[in-house]
């Protein structure tokens, strides 16, 4: 589903950003990203979205491959991936049901499922009653919800998530991360860079490191080499 | 389309005072160009009015026959530069004379002033060397005596024509230039301000086409509406400069569609390269 072949990133101004990175992740998985600033977890997100291409190396999303990327490409994928950031990255004058339409308006959705849909997300997300409040009227958690949200719109098959609880209290981390388990025991798998290590520890998911660039950890080579151990 | 419609018109509501701005500096910009383009309409119909004046006596032999001028007067009027040909007879002539210079009517007697062909040229027809030649082809029927046209004061008439005219395209290429310039920079502004919701568009997979349709819109609709502006300044204008200077001509229908179509077509193009532009840098 995605597929990371000896990846490198290089960008002209502050040099490696990824070096040789290889990793796969399967359907319906959950994947923690981790490691500190700057060790290039968020460039591994863009290029499973495609927001960057590799400098050598290939990347494969749901049968597209970085190398032979057409016009229009990348707007295709983009409707089968869910997209959620630390800052929300939401439209503030429109309000959360018309963010979240928006989603499914840009793909030229039909005009009489749009509604339906739309209110059945924010159910999803425990925003019922909120549909017509704008962002700016909600607290960080529940803007948070919107944004998952809107990326749950289009069902797809991996929800991508930057640091999605960075900027959230306690709480609100409890109830996001909540959130991102029901929807990957829904069978959508959830790829999350984070820097909390409480969230990694409780649960057990595969966890992938970064250090500067590099894989230095992969719960699932690390399972495997034990039981090729054993 | 509806939906680009709707996003368009959410547009111009969120930035209100970008989107005033945008249609005022457009309306400006192409107030500047039509006014210029009304000063070089009007000295360009002064010009045409005194061309019509342009005109070739040619002065017959007293002893003519009056068969052989009018046969001559078809043939000159079947050329191609000649609009007409009229016969002066020698009395005409003289009367005509007694009433402009009224004051020398006892200078004048009976048969003093020979007979003529006032030939009157077609419009475009002001050229010297047309002038000329035609001045030349009357001049070789044998009864015609002598033929005159003003050849000085025709070559400037041509010239002050030719000046206007090199400086008038200049000077409107000058305008049309700064106009586009202005506006592209107005509507990059507009496209800069919305950078965060096309990011997000491009996030959740709407295609550049889907993001630049409503950026179009937003383009032509502002250029439309720069352009009637600019078509009502212009008209304030001119009915001031008419009503309390001088008589002027304002721009036919076709000219004043023509303006507005043209502040459409920069809004529409300034809009696509500023919005391209930005697709292809983020």
């Amino acid at each position: 589903m995605i597929r990371f072949f000896n990846v490198t990133k290089e960008y002209a101004r502050s040099g490696v950003a990824l070096k040789d990175v290889s990793f796969r992740v399967a359907k319906g998985e959950f994947v923690f990203l981790t490691g500190p600033s700057g060790s290039g977890k968020s460039t591994l997100l863009k290029l499973i979205y495609l927001a960057e291409l590799p400098t050598e190396g290939e990347v494969q999303v749901s049968g597209l491959n970085s190398r032979e990327l057409r016009k229009g490409d990348i707007a295709k994928l983009r409707r089968k991936l869910g997209i959620v950031f630390q800052d929300f990255r939401l439209l503030e004058d429109r309000t959360a049901e018309a963010n979240i339409a928006f989603a499914l308006e840009v793909t030229g959705a039909r005009r009489a499922t749009i509604q339906p849909k739309v209110a059945r997300l924010l159910a999803q997300v425990g925003l019922g009653s909120k549909g017509t409040s704008y962002p700016r009227e909600l607290s960080g958690g529940e803007q948070q919800r919107v944004a998952i949200a809107r990326a749950l719109a289009n069902d797809p098959f991996v929800l991508i998530a930057d640091e999605p609880t960075g900027n959230l209290d306690e709480r609100a981390t409890r109830g996001v991360y909540q959130l991102l388990r029901d929807i990957n025991g829904s069978g959508t798998a959830v790829v999350m860079a984070t820097h909390n290590l409480e969230l990694i520890r409780r649960a057990e998911y595969r966890t992938i490191e970064l250090d500067r660039g590099r894989v230095v950890y992969d719960s699932a080579d690390a399972s495997m080499a034990r039981r090729e151990a054993r | 389309m509806t939906l680009a419609l709707r996003e368009m018109l959410i547009a111009f509501r969120r930035t209100p005072l970008l989107s005033t701005l945008s249609v005022t500096t457009i309306a400006f910009s192409l107030f500047a160009f039509g006014l210029f383009g009304l000063v070089a309409l009007n000295i360009r119909t002064a010009i045409a009015e005194v061309e019509e004046r342009v005109e070739i006596r040619a002065f017959v032999a007293e002893s003519a026959p009056v068969e052989a001028v009018f046969a001559a007067m078809s043939d000159i009027e079947a050329f191609p530069e000649v609009a007409r040909a009229v016969y002066v007879t020698p009395e005409e002539a003289l009367a005509k004379a007694r009433e402009e210079l009224g004051e020398f009517e006892d200078v004048f007697e009976a048969g003093v002033l020979p007979g003529s062909i006032e030939v009157r040229l077609k419009p475009g027809s002001s050229d010297p060397t047309i002038v000329k030649a035609v001045a030349e082809r009357i001049r070789s029927y044998e009864f015609i005596d002598d033929v005159r046209f003003g050849e000085e004061w025709v070559e400037k008439l041509y010239r002050v024509r030719t000046v206007a005219s090199i400086t008038g395209l200049a000077l409107g290429a000058a305008f049309g230039a700064v106009a586009i310039i202005i506006i592209g920079a107005t509507i990059r502004m507009a496209v800069l301000a919305r950078g965060r919701e096309i990011a997000i568009m491009r996030l959740v997979g709407a295609t550049d086409g889907f993001i630049r349709l409503p950026f179009l819109l937003e383009g032509l609709a502002k250029g439309i509406l720069g352009g009637l502006a600019a078509l009502l300044l212009t008209w304030i204008a001119r009915s001031i400069v008419d009503r309390y200077f001088i008589q002027t001509v304002f721009f036919d229908a076709s000219l004043a569609v023509l303006g507005v179509c043209a502040g459409a077509l920069i809004g529409l193009v300034g809009s696509a390269v500023s919005v391209g532009r930005h697709l292809r840098r983020v």
